[in-house]
């Protein structure tokens, strides 16, 4: 099977590139379109540091053959901070210590925005069951979980105000 | 306060923190910035995903490499046939241990620890699971999987051993022959010792004599990101090697004598990983990776997959740890007899400066006046074990604090008080012979107890590491 | 069929630095012309922090303010030599490193502020916002700023400094093991809650209590993230991590996260840690190495814990279900 065009919206852009058959999406993403902030940890779908929105719901890229998804629109981390004001979730990240070595960060914030696209105000049950599938190695989780719970409040202050 | 923070308590040692900080901070002052909350610097770039890892690193024309493993845990090679290998269209380069100029090493021979034990690739033997063969490199990722699927090698299996116990037995399979012997030889003695006072006088006069035995298995670091590197030819002629390894300095050292080349025709970049907990300590693709850039002449990735990590990658070591102790009526421990076996696996890599660190933890964190262990660093047909948060102290302290409950049940007596008791203090001699000095293993069990809600008699709660009051 | 809860407790120290020293670290700082000081090291930072740290160290050091330092790292061509990132070492050896390069700089710092403001420098004193002024008299001062520009196209000053830290190498006695292995040794306190359940084995850590000296906490959030983050790891350990789950024997190793388990976000217990300080002469700022250390603790913690609960005594890591099982079994049938 020869390689073929692909095109994608990501991060609101239309993208264009060559794929060979079966490349994933995060290769694609990351090899082709030079957006490296998802993260290879594991290739098997394992781990959650791949995790992208695609059509606002989070699927690891590594498992994601990138023509099965030709035409969609992604949405990798690259494309959270507009005009390089960081949202809600990343400020809280920052402000709650939920990053040591980082390498998980992209993924955990990926399934954050679309926890909080679904639900503005989740219980800390739905913030554990949202970020359920993905490793982190360094905090314990509960900074995490604070920092979600925290980018939650101070959205729904922005709307409110 | 959104994020977590531990309170200081500051009471404890409340002279010695202002004695400390007296004249250090600003003029004299008080501290500025030192004891501050202060924003990680890297916390930006992890939030917006312009934290550079190594595997970012994606320059032009980057080959890659992957790794035909032995399939077998013991055995000799007797033939390894690349041909179908070397079909595979994208397959530029195929490496052997011919290819390396000193394919034979050790890591910590910086410090002086030899003998060199370990092949970069195999040459006419594997001794684990996954031992390395060839270096398949290649244009695209997967021609390199496919190129290192299709080499075919043939063996002859050996017989492995895979405890430690079995393997100091007269008779055992040899696993290294580099060593001679199924363990590490420590300047003649064939375990790290610690002999201090006269243990077999203390069990002959103990009120009690405890003995258990305890067991670990491997532990894999786990980091999120995987163990690799990318190497980049320079105009100049030198390496640049982007790596996640946690000692940018060591891995060049090692990766030049490996590549027989001078020290500085290596550059390493790094210093940005996502987690290590020791397990990118060893230097496992630096030197093939470069060998690969080199002879590709093209920049060539080396990044292990997820299974690899899992199980080839060096794990915590698993231990085997017996401890006797000669305790009296009231829960003094007058004698600690300790043997603890490092499963090192197939090769020395840290095992053996590992193996002394646990000599030197031992008898754990107490006072204890008779003291011997003999520390074994073994040598088995598995991954080679190495270094991991802890190393050659987390399982010597799980087998020490699980005894420490025991004597305390067997006595009846308080788990917390009997630590108290025989817990360390300034000016005691440890088994290895140095003085103690700016202990706190008694104020941090009182803080523990209050925290827990565990009552302490006012004794206890009296005691400190500055004296011996309650003694 | 039941739910049994119980507790257990444990205490260790930890050693600071690479065992038997010989392990060096250095650092080198130098202000650029606009006042910012670049700290050059090939230190690695794993997420414990070091880059934070050495920030820490340098400004307290030179009395700035910390956005006016940058940390460079780590680069072998132009950071000086680090042994690496392993042994509870970083904070201690680099910190020191960076503390006396620092000094040096200050010391400069202060001689070209002294010839720009005509008096001695024995006088000045920085007020940790950017000013170099003279004790006793807020006018005459001058910004870090000026004087970086100054020092260079002025006095032909460069403010820089060099640090290096090295604990001399001990060798160990073969014969008795005497050796000199370690720099400080910090501490730990577990008590340990958990439940076992009595019919699947399953055991869950409900609540650590910690309590930890670490010398000095240099940055208390960091250093809250490093041992709530470690205890994490020791929970995890203690219950479910090997990849040998057999050993001795080679089979069932697990090659992904799907069966190499861990703790997830809803298997975590609550922590609550407490820091205590006993400042190490040798420790920068007194701080003593912490990041190993916070694994240790919970794991005996948790496995006398469950023969508080239980009457199981867990003799071989992980504790696993199978192994708590097999163990009431034993206990039914004594
Ligand atoms: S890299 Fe995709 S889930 Fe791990
Ligand atoms: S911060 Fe390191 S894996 Fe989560």
């Amino acid at each position: 099977m020869p390689s073929q065009i692909v095109s994608l919206v990501v991060n609101g852009e239309r993208r264009e590139f060559i794929a060979a058959p079966g490349v994933t999406l995060l290769a694609s993403l990351r090899e082709s379109l030079g957006l490296t902030a998802a993260k290879r940890g594991c290739a098997q779908g394992a781990c959650g540091t791949c995790t992208v929105l695609v059509d606002g719901r989070p699927e690891v890229a590594c498992l994601v053959a990138v023509e099965t998804v030709a035409g969609r629109s992604v949405r990798t981390l690259e494309g959270v901070a507009a005009g390089g004001e960081l949202d809600e979730v990343q400020n809280a990240f920052v402000d709650c210590f939920a990053t040591q070595c980082g390498f998980c960060t992209a993924g955990m914030i990926m399934v954050a925005e679309a926890l909080l696209d679904r639900d503005p105000d989740p219980s800390e049950a739905d913030v554990v069951e949202a970020i359920s599938g993905n490793v982190c190695r360094c905090t314990g989780y509960r900074p995490i979980v604070i920092a979600i719970l925290e980018a939650a409040r101070r959205r729904r202050g922005a709307v409110s105000r | 306060m959104t994020y977590r923070l531990a309170p200081i308590d500051t009471s404890t040692f409340a002279a010695e923190r202002a004695a400390a900080a007296a004249g250090r901070g600003v003029d004299g002052g008080d501290f500025t910035v030192i004891g501050s909350v202060v924003q990680r610097s890297d916390a930006r770039g992890h939030v917006t995903g312009r934290t550079e890892f190594f595997e970012d690193v994606l320059p032009p024309r980057l080959a890659h490499l992957k790794m035909h493993r032995s399939a077998r845990h013991h055995a000799r090679i007797l033939d390894v046939d690349l041909t179908e290998a070397l079909a595979v269209p994208g397959v530029l380069r195929i490496l052997t241990h011919a290819d390396i100029p000193n394919n034979l090493y050790t890591p910590l021979k910086l410090i002086g620890v030899g003998p060199d034990d370990e092949p970069i690739l195999a040459v006419d033997k594997v001794r684990y699971l996954g031992e390395p063969i060839c270096a398949v490199v290649a244009e695209t990722e997967a021609a390199a999987l496919e190129g290192a699927a299709r080499i075919r090698v043939a063996y002859e299996d050996l017989p492995p051993v895979f405890d430690v116990e079995e393997a100091l037995k007269e008779g055992a399979p040899l696993v290294n022959e580099y060593h001679g012997q199924n363990h590490f030889i420590y300047e003649g003695h064939h375990c790290r010792r610690i002999r201090f006072g006269d243990v077999a006088e203390a069990f002959a006069r103990a009120d009690h004599v405890f003995e258990w035995r305890y067991q670990s298995a491997p532990i894999e670091q786990a980091p999120a990101e995987t163990t690799g590197c990318v190497v980049v030819p320079q105009a100049d002629g030198r390496l640049r090697i982007h790596s996640d390894t946690q000692a940018c300095f060591f891995t060049l050292d090692n990766t030049a004598l490996i590549l027989n080349t001078p020290f500085n025709k290596l550059r390493i970049v790094g210093g940005t990983v996502g987690g290590g907990f020791g397990g990118k300590v060893d230097v496992v693709v630096e030197p093939v990776a470069c060998v690969a850039a080199m002879a590709a002449d093209r920049p060539v990735r080396f990044v292990y997959d997820r299974a690899e990590e899992m199980q080839v990658s060096s794990p915590r070591a698993a231990e085997r740890i017996y401890i006797k102790d000669a305790v009296m009526d009231d829960g003094r421990i007058i004698g600690r007899k300790a043997t603890l076996y490092v499963d090192a696996g197939a090769y020395a890599r840290h095992s053996p400066y590992g193996t002394t660190k646990a000599a030197a933890h031992l008898p754990g964190p107490y006072a204890i006046p008779n003291v011997w262990a003999d520390c074994h660093c073994v040598f088995t047909n598995r991954t080679p074990s190495s270094a991991m948060r802890g190393f050659g102290v987390t399982i010597a302290d799980f087998a020490l604090e699980s005894q420490m409950d025991r004597i305390a049940r067997a006595l009846d007596l308080d788990p917390l008080r009997l630590r108290l008791l025989n817990a360390y203090r300034d000016g005691d001699l440890k088994a290895h012979r140095k003085v103690a000095e700016g202990t706190a293993l008694v104020e941090v069990i009182q803080k523990a107890a209050e925290l827990a809600g565990h009552e302490l008699p006012e004794a206890y709660r009296r005691m400190s590491s500055t004296t011996r009051e309650g003694l | 069929m039941a739910k049994l809860r119980g507790r257990g407790y444990a205490s260790v120290n930890y050693p600071t630095g690479m065992n038997l020293g010989g392990d060096p670290s250095q650092a080198l700082i130098h202000a650029t012309t606009t006042g910012t000081f670049v700290i050059s090291l090939s230190s690695v930072d794993l997420g414990q922090g070091i880059k934070t740290i050495a920030a820490q160290c340098a400004a307290e050091t030179l009395g700035l303010p910390i956005e006016n330092v940058l940390v460079d790292t780590a680069d072998t061509d132009t950071g000086p030599h680090c042994m690496g990132t392993f042994a509870s070492r970083g904070t201690h050896r680099v910190g020191n490193a960076v503390i006396m390069a620092a000094a040096e700089a200050r010391g400069v710092m202060l001689e070209v502020a002294a010839e720009e403001l005509e008096v001695d420098a024995a006088d000045l004193e920085t007020d940790g916002t950017g000013f170099i002024r003279l004790k006793g008299a807020q006018e005459k001062a001058i910004h870090i700023t000026d004087l970086a520009l100054a020092a260079h196209f002025k006095h032909g000053r460069t403010i820089s400094g060099r640090g290096i830290y090295l604990k001399e190498p001990s060798a160990p006695v073969p014969e008795t093991g005497e050796m000199d292995p370690d720099s400080c040794q910090a501490h730990a306190c577990t008590a340990a809650v958990v439940e076992v359940d009595d019919e699947t084995g399953v055991v869950e850590v409900l609540e650590l209590y910690n309590a930890y000296e670490i010398g000095r906490a240099l940055n208390p959030a960091m250093a809250t993230q490093q041992v709530e983050g470690g205890a994490w790891m020791g929970v995890s350990h203690a219950l479910f991590e090997t990849t040998e789950p057999y050993y001795p024997s080679r089979d069932h190793g697990p090659h992904d996260f799907a069966g190499y388990l861990m703790p997830g976000p809803a298997d975590i217990p609550v922590q609550h840690s407490l820091f205590l300080e006993r400042p190490a002469g040798n420790g920068p700022y007194g701080a003593k190495g912490i990041g190993e250390m916070t694994a240790n603790a919970p794991i005996p913690a948790i496995a006398n814990a469950i023969f508080d609960a239980c009457g199981v005594r867990l003799e071989s890591m992980p504790f696993t279900p199978e192994r708590v099982l097999r163990g009431l079994d034993a206990l039914r049938d004594t």
